[in-house]
């Protein structure tokens, strides 16, 4: 442990890699130390989101207007604690860094983000970026909150410690980002072969010395050392943890008032996004349909108006209805989030979510699932663990979602007689329903424990939870969140949708002037028809299913369609229709295959996108439908011989 | 310079008050008292979630305290480097640690 042999002395060779002087700057900061809010600051609304070409790490790019500078590109690399190939976000930030990433161009210069109120553990990462000998600013971010809360650095020490600049900033309250702009721009200049002015402490920027000691790569206990040496040399005070922070912690992690306060809030996002969100998510559709219809008189009578509005336009506004929902929801994640009791609630939960093989990060996710599995898949980012956050996204959509309520009230209405079994409060309309949500959380907790004893096997990486301090939410960060998303779901609604919507216009219109039953859907209908027979359904059900695969709320449009054509049911209801032509077996088999079954393309898009393979969304949808399958035909099987 | 380390790790303003000559009882990290301060000895986990502690700050001579426990009884918060982070017992019972035995000191 002689600390004296740890450290090497290395001459940093910070010359350009790119002759062109500087173009692309990589900003590089651990998990928490405000490096997301830093690039919001820096690069405005204009940023591109996307995936790494092969693996799930999200990659953001924007151009660094916010100081000025639309000239240069800044890279947001995902958040590390070091530059060890050991994760996979750790392995993305090394190709990037080294230029080795298709499609992303080589850094030309590092924006360092350290959190300085816990700046002692931070530095461990200075020593592996520094190595890479590229120009670097150490930018120690929230150093108005540790020198308010009574903590100190020296900075000018710091940075001739280090061998670059070291400038203090907020990114919170955008302090202090001159001092960007003043290293880029002198960077260049030094580039561009002028001679190196190592002078300038102006801005809180301080100067570099260029001969530095650096701890031997690899090691984490000599990046500590060193990092603690630094520490110490530069006179830093950590500033003392907020009382309030404490004081929240000792309710919120409270062995009673802990669990009370995390139910609250449960039951606060399920209130809020069922009671606000589905009336939004109504007015919404009423408004989209209402376009539709104002436009349907402009495209005459033909084939066009047919296929622009009854196809393209009602397929996708079916879908679009659920963005105020998707958004409320994610208001709600990153109010949670922003704030740091999603780290609380996480550690709350994780004894539950342990007993079926997932852990604590799983559970907002999954909670998100009963309003729409599309958001909710999208949150288990916060889910670093690979396999935990597969086996997440996997049990999702077992969770009843708002799209499965339609269908499920269509069916009770029509079957289940409101017979009371516990007063009038509750029903055996109420009983069916129960059971039906019900249904689907055992689904998904056996599907968890059967994916993490099977192919999602033996997470590696155990529970490691960081509880950051609490902050009030910016409404600017959780604006840049929701635009975010929105515009994720947005794209998707207008592109796969779009396809899947167009392909079945055209399959229910062909050949033309055939009606439905005859075209080539109902003749894909009538083909599954002996498939789906022992389940209690009929070719019309059989076409539902077909259609509904698209969004599950689609099956009570497409049934209303069916049987508003038929002759023989024309004059009766929907519901007397069904009653018509469904036994109750065949009924209930049928909320039960919707219990299970996958009928959702924008989910399995999103799980496609999220996983980066079409390999899980293909086994999930398998799975699902063999079980629905099943499911259905046992319940209509049971109910064919012991009810009757 | 091992001297200078190892009082940096216990941070400049409290190395006067640890007594370093005092009695030491070695334990696991999963084993202490809800306040107890103790120094981590050394991690036997996996390669990787191993990597990942080190990285987090969970070397050894680094000062670790347990702060408190989850509402179920697990996880628990560590606090170290003046950040929070929990564990699960499973991996704190993994890291090997040194608690500075205040009893035994006083006997001897």
């Amino acid at each position: 442990m002689s600390s004296c042999c740890n450290t090497e002395t290395v001459d940093l060779p910070l010359e350009p890699r790119v002759a062109g002087g500087i173009r692309t700057v990589a900003l590089v900061g651990p998990p928490n130390s405000g490096k997301s809010t830093l690039f919001n600051r820096l690069t405005g609304l204009r940023q591109k989101v996307a995936n790494y070409p092969g693996v799930t790490v999200e990659q953001r790019v924007g151009r660094l207007n916010g100081i000025g500078r639309s000239d240069l590109t800044l890279i947001d690399l995902p958040g590390i604690y070091g530059l060890d190939r050991y994760s996979e976000d750790a392995r993305v930030a090394i190709e990037v860094l080294h230029g080795e990433m298709p499609g992303t161009p080589a850094p030309d210069a590092i924006l360092l983000v350290l959190d300085s109120l816990q700046l002692r553990r931070q530095l461990m990462l200075a020593a592996p970026v520094l190595a890479l000998g590229l120009p670097t600013l150490v930018l120690l971010n929230m150093s108005d909150l540790m020198e308010a809360r009574g903590g100190r650095v020296d900075t000018l020490a710091l940075a001739q410690e280090l061998g670059v600049p070291v400038a203090k900033i907020s990114a919170t309250r955008g302090a202090g980002l001159d001092a960007i702009n003043h290293f880029l721009s002198r960077k260049a200049e030094a580039l561009a072969g002028q001679a190196e002015s190592s002078a300038g402490s102006a801005d809180g920027a301080a100067a570099p010395a260029m001969r530095i000691e650096l701890p031997v790569i690899g090691n984490p206990r000599s990046y500590r050392q060193w990092a603690t040496g630094i520490s110490t040399r530069t006179k830093y005070k950590a500033p003392l943890s907020s009382e309030w922070g404490k004081r929240l912690d000792g309710v919120l992690l409270h062995r009673i008032w802990g669990p009370l306060v995390f139910l609250a809030v449960v039951f606060a996002v399920f209130q809020v996004v069922f009671t606000i969100g589905q009336p939004l998510s109504d007015g919404f559709g009423n408004i989209l349909n209402a376009a539709g219809d104002r436009v349907a008189p402009l495209l005459g009578h033909g084939w066009l108006e047919s296929l622009t509005i009854d196809g393209v336009w009602r397929g996708v506004a079916s879908v679009l209805v659920f963005l105020p929902q998707i958004l409320l929801l994610f208001l709600f994640i990153g109010v949670l989030e922003d704030s740091g009791y999603l780290a609380r609630a996480a550690l709350i939960a994780d004894r539950v979510m342990r007993s079926i093989g997932l852990n604590g990060k799983a559970f907002i996710p999954l909670l998100s699932a009963y309003a729409c599995a599309v958001p909710a898949i999208m949150a288990t980012r916060t889910i670093e663990n690979k396999r935990d956050r597969f086996a997440t996204i996997l049990v999702a959509p077992f969770m009843t979602c708002s799209a499965r309520l339609p269908i499920y009230m269509l069916m009770i209405a029509a079957f289940i007689p409101n017979k009371p079994i516990l007063g009038d409060l509750f029903g055996l309309r109420a009983a069916v329903m129960l059971s039906l949500y019900l249904l689907g959380f055992l689904a998904a907790l056996a599907t968890a424990r059967l994916l993490k004893s099977s192919i999602l096997k033996a997470s590696s990486a155990p529970f490691i939870l960081e509880l950051p301090q609490y902050r009030l939410p910016t409404v600017r960060s959780l604006s840049l969140r929701l635009m975010d998303r929105g515009k994720v779901f947005l794209r998707q609604a207008g592109t796969v949708i779009l396809a899947v919507t167009m392909v079945l216009w055209v399959m229910s219109h062909l050949p033309t002037h055939a009606t439905l039953g005859e075209s080539l859907i109902g003749r894909l209908g009538h083909l599954i028809e002996p498939v789906i027979r022992p389940l209690g359904f009929n070719w019309k059900i059989g076409i539902g299913l077909l259609t509904s695969v698209m969004a599950r709320e689609v099956i009570v449009g497409t049934l209303g369609t069916l049987y508003g054509a038929d002759p023989a049911t024309q004059s009766l209801g929907l519901q007397a229709a069904l009653r018509h032509d469904l036994t109750l077996g065949g009924a209930m088999a049928l909320v039960v295959f919707f219990a299970f079954a996958l009928q959702c393309t924008s989910t399995l898009a999103i799980v496609r996108r999220e996983t980066n393979s079409w390999k899980w969304p293909a086994l999930q949808f398998c799975y699902m439908s063999v079980l629905a399958y099943v499911a259905a035909l046992a319940t209509n099987q049971a109910i064919l011989h012991f009810i009757r | 310079m091992v001297a200078i380390a190892l009082l940096s790790e216990f941070g400049a303003e409290n190395a006067d008050d640890l007594d370093l000559s005092g009695a030491w009882k070695l334990s696991l990290l999963s084993e202490l008292a809800i306040g107890t301060t103790a120094v981590i000895e050394s991690l036997e986990l996996p390669g990787e979630i191993q990597h990942h502690l080190m990285h987090m700050g969970f070397v050894p001579e680094a000062r670790v305290v347990v702060v408190r426990r989850a509402p179920a009884g697990d996880p628990t918060v560590y606090s170290i480097d003046g950040f929070e982070v929990a564990l699960r017992r499973d991996t704190a019972k993994a890291i090997r640690v040194r608690e500075y035995d205040a009893l035994s000191a006083r006997q001897a």
